[in-house]
């Protein structure tokens, strides 16, 4: 849907990551080949989300990526009903959320596939990654299981 | 009482419109406030030796506005953690006089988010930012509503809470700022539909902005400013109005974390470092100055505040507890009629400290009988994601 608005001139896009951006851009690299990616310490095993040089729980550590399964839950959610963004106004009602990944990063993301936001969107509900591509990154929304 | 008396709030002032129309800016918004908190202390331009600037003029404020107030402050402080900023400074500014550095300290903030028409609540928030952290969370169309919907929603899924409780927050505010004659210009200005004391109903049955908040549980958009001048207790001894005392400060931050709990803000860090601090308890407290940029952030702060204990802010606010005209039953909340019906330029942290002051002189449109004690507690950033906290302890001699 949005590749399609793409090519269109003037019709407004999803806001996208900076490819470029040095902590997380070997994240959204990742994205092309749809696979989550987190982090986490070889020594301490600290969980690091979102991408970092450093890892948050020890100071000798080194960061290794891991690939997420993709299988979440709705910690919390809320449907827009207004939104001023050239883009997203077109999209209200939609769901936002906070979403646990079972490895255990929370992402903010999108609940789609969904007909009625408004009631079939739940806290606690089981969610899967679904990628939403783009020319450079896909971005992962989730859907209901 | 045992606390020490090392700095005080010894002159306030807010700027009285909240629709200046384009005709003055930020800076002179600051100015003008200045001027009027130093006349209304009895001060002077030249008393000040320190300033305090969440940086809303610019970049290189600390540089900038000295310059612009004419001043050759030797102290500088330029923390800027959105709306709570003005908790921080005033944290700040008793650690700096209480140390000798400073005397006379000084905190501004103007803004003209109305006249800009700045979006804040439902605006074009997203895309790529140069944080990591924005990188990865502007592709969702997150408005800053729907950050506060989302803590709200959970509230209400672990604790039970309700729409009808979450309404108890913008009734007490209409309350207070039906009484309050620059919040009812305020609301004119800023062509509110119906301005009058609202119900319960009223709250829930107005138009859903982000499920689960309604439209009268989000703060306006206006223009305004203000500023306060915090002194030593040599100085303070000599100004035009009593000195309102800050007792107990604590700060903190919050943030997203895998596994934590977003039902709890930074306050649950910050409040019992100012409690402590000033050796008091929160059921001591008569005033209640709390950033309302929504009314999930009241509750979830009350709670955090120690008002009450988690997950019971619901019932606790429930009844009209938090009315002025209610003492005894627990604070008074947001009695000038806080950012849901009287002033919300953007960081209305500096607000807090400025009715705090009123209700401990006795000045208040919705004052409470023989107030003696009270917390401005700020909150800037999103409450749902990254936040800080800034607890100030507030007491009259």
């Amino acid at each position: 849907m949005a590749d399609d608005k793409n090519k269109e001139k003037k019709v407004p896009t999803r806001p996208l990551p900076k490819t470029n951006e040095l902590d997380t851009q070997a994240f959204w690299q990742a994205t092309k080949d749809k696979a989550f990616r987190y982090q986490q310490c070889d020594t301490c095993d600290t969980v690091v989300f979102y991408p970092r040089r450093h890892c948050t729980g020890c100071t000798s550590g080194t960061l290794n990526w891991k690939t997420a399964s993709g299988k979440g839950t709705v910690y919390t959610y809320s449907i827009v009903r207004q939104s001023y963004h050239p883009f997203f106004r077109n999209l209200v009602p939609y769901a936002v959320a906070w979403v646990d990944l079972e490895e255990g990063p929370r992402v903010l993301s999108n609940i789609v596939g969904v007909d009625d936001p408004i009631s079939e969107v739940k806290i606690g509900q089981s969610v899967e990654l679904e990628w939403e591509e783009h020319e450079e990154v896909s971005i992962p929304l989730f859907r209901p299981v | 009482m045992s606390q020490k008396r090392e700095a005080a709030i010894v002159g306030i002032h807010e700027y009285p419109s909240r629709d200046v129309e384009g005709e003055f800016s930020p800076l002179q918004i600051k100015a003008d406030s200045a001027a009027k908190a130093l006349a209304d202390a009895g001060l002077n331009w030249s008393d000040v030796d320190a300033i305090y600037d969440a940086g809303e003029g610019g970049g290189m404020t600390g540089l900038t506005i000295a310059e612009y107030f004419g001043l050759n402050p030797t102290v500088i402080n330029t923390t800027g953690v959105g709306g709570s900023s003005y908790e921080f400074h005033a944290a700040q500014a008793k650690r700096d006089i209480a140390s000798g550095k400073a005397n006379v300290a000084l905190l501004t903030y103007g803004s003209t988010a109305h006249s800009n028409a700045f979006a804040i609540g439902v605006g074009a928030r997203g895309g790529a930012g140069a944080h990591p952290a924005d990188n990865m969370d502007g592709f969702a169309g997150m408005t800053l509503v729907s950050n506060y919907a989302m803590v709200a929603h959970r509230h209400m899924h672990q604790y039970g809470t309700t729409p009808e409780q979450l309404a108890e927050i913008s009734i007490a505010t209409r309350l207070h700022a039906m009484r309050n004659p620059d919040a009812v210009k305020a609301m004119e200005d800023l062509e509110f539909l119906d301005i009058r004391e609202t119900t319960i109903d009223d709250v829930v049955n107005s138009r859903m902005i982000a499920d689960p908040l309604h439209l009268l549980e989000c703060c306006m958009i206006s223009d305004g400013g203000g500023a306060v001048v915090i002194a030593s207790p040599e100085v303070a001894r000599n100004c035009k109005k009593p000195p309102v005392w800050i007792l107990g400060t604590g700060e903190a931050t919050k943030y997203p974390q895998g596994g934590a709990d977003i039902t709890v803000s930074a306050g649950a860090q910050s409040a019992p470092i100012a409690f402590g601090e000033a050796g008091i308890t929160p059921a001591e407290i008569d005033i209640a100055m709390i950033y309302d940029s929504f009314s999930i952030t009241v509750l979830t702060l009350l709670e955090d505040l120690g008002f009450c204990k988690k997950g019971e802010g619901g019932d606790w606010v429930s009844g009209g507890r938090l009315r002025f005209d209610r003492p005894g039953d627990g604070p008074a909340l947001n009695t000038d009629g806080g950012g849901l019906s009287s002033n919300h330029p953007g960081m209305r942290g500096i607000f807090l400290l400025i009715e705090a002051a009123r209700q401990l002189r006795g000045e208040s449109t919705s004052q409470v009988d023989g107030a003696s004690l009270a917390v401005a507690h700020g909150n800037g950033g999103m409450l749902g994601s990254r936040h800080a906290a800034g607890t100030v302890i507030l007491g009259r001699d």
